[in-house]
């Protein structure tokens, strides 16, 4: 069977195709966003160190990992956009960053309300906060470059210059807790195994799973947005439904 | 356990809740802005089509 894989590498295709798979991600993320937080703050025991203050964990620990992954997937798409110019790579990279952006902020703004109780400071410039904080930066950076060059094309080659330069700080933050004496904890699940206990597993894979279908579904929508407004002279983008009615 | 009991967290209130609320108040804004571009962009389309017609 001959598969054209290119089929949705065009975004008329590719536009109508996410179109159907939005709902199945956000009911699925919503559901899942449920389960784990019951889990999380029900099922799960009181942390015999840190008492309660630890459930904060399960929303720090998703939103940190997949502040990182999104960049690398961005950093991706921009880099296939560069190599390949293909338009539609170019947009997918435009349309994880502020979602990526608004992660890195969540992981800094929750790692600062655990840390207050646990360390007694809402910051403290260690190697693992300061290199999150500068993977916000970088997003904001690849936002600003985007938003300041007029030419879409041009704009998406300036950027994905900054976000491939940039992803060299993922693999810094990944190892900081290991690379320099910093007061974050290491990780606790690596590779390897985990000595967690298993209700506190189970909350925290679950809501990584559910911030994941998340940025999904919202990063969906918004590429379908930035489709629209890119291919507006096209005829295809005339003749959709929700444009004709 | 008593609903009290649960929302006092033992002390940390503010930092548990302070943490899951801002997380539901970026999540909630995220998704109305994402809507409301793709409103604005059909909405846009639309005028573009009308402004053709009338040429």
């Amino acid at each position: 069977m001959a598969i054209n894989w290119f089929k949705y590498a065009a975004p008329s295709s590719f536009y109508g195709l996410i179109g159907k798979m939005i709902p199945w991600f956000a009911w699925s993320s919503g559901i899942l966003f449920i389960i784990g937080l019951y889990i999380g703050f029900f099922v799960a025991p009181t942390d015999v160190q840190q008492g309660e203050a630890y459930r904060i964990m399960f929303i720090h620990v998703p939103t940190s990992i997949l502040s990182m992954f999104v960049y690398l997937v961005m950093a991706g798409y921009a880099a296939m956009g560069l190599i390949f110019n293909t338009r539609l790579s170019s947009m997918m990279a435009s349309a994880l960053a502020p979602t990526g952006a608004l992660l890195a902020f969540l992981s800094l703004w929750t790692g600062a309300l655990w840390g207050k109780p646990m360390w007694g400071a809402w910051w403290v410039w260690d190697a693992r906060l300061t290199s999150e904080l500068v993977l916000l930066f970088l997003y904001l950076g690849f936002i600003a470059l985007q938003a300041a060059i007029d030419d879409p094309r041009r704009a998406d080659r300036a950027s994905a210059l900054l976000a491939i330069v940039g992803s060299v700080n993922v693999p810094i933050i990944y190892f900081s807790v290991k690379w320099w004496n910093t007061l974050h904890q290491g990780s606790t699940v690596k590779f390897s195994g985990t000595s967690m206990h298993v209700a506190m597993q189970q909350a925290m894979y679950t809501m990584l799973l559910a911030c994941w279908l998340y940025v999904i579904a919202v990063s969906l929508i918004r590429v379908r947005s930035i489709i629209l407004e890119r291919e507006r002279n096209t005829q295809w983008v005339t003749d959709l439904p929700e444009v004709t009615k | 356990m008593n609903w009290g009991e649960f929302f006092a967290m033992n002390g940390y209130a503010l930092y548990v809740w302070g943490s899951y609320g801002m997380a539901l108040l970026i999540f909630i804004i995220e998704i109305i802005l994402v809507r409301h571009r793709k409103k604005l962009a059909v909405q846009q389309l639309r005028l573009l089509r009308d402004a053709g017609k009338e040429e």
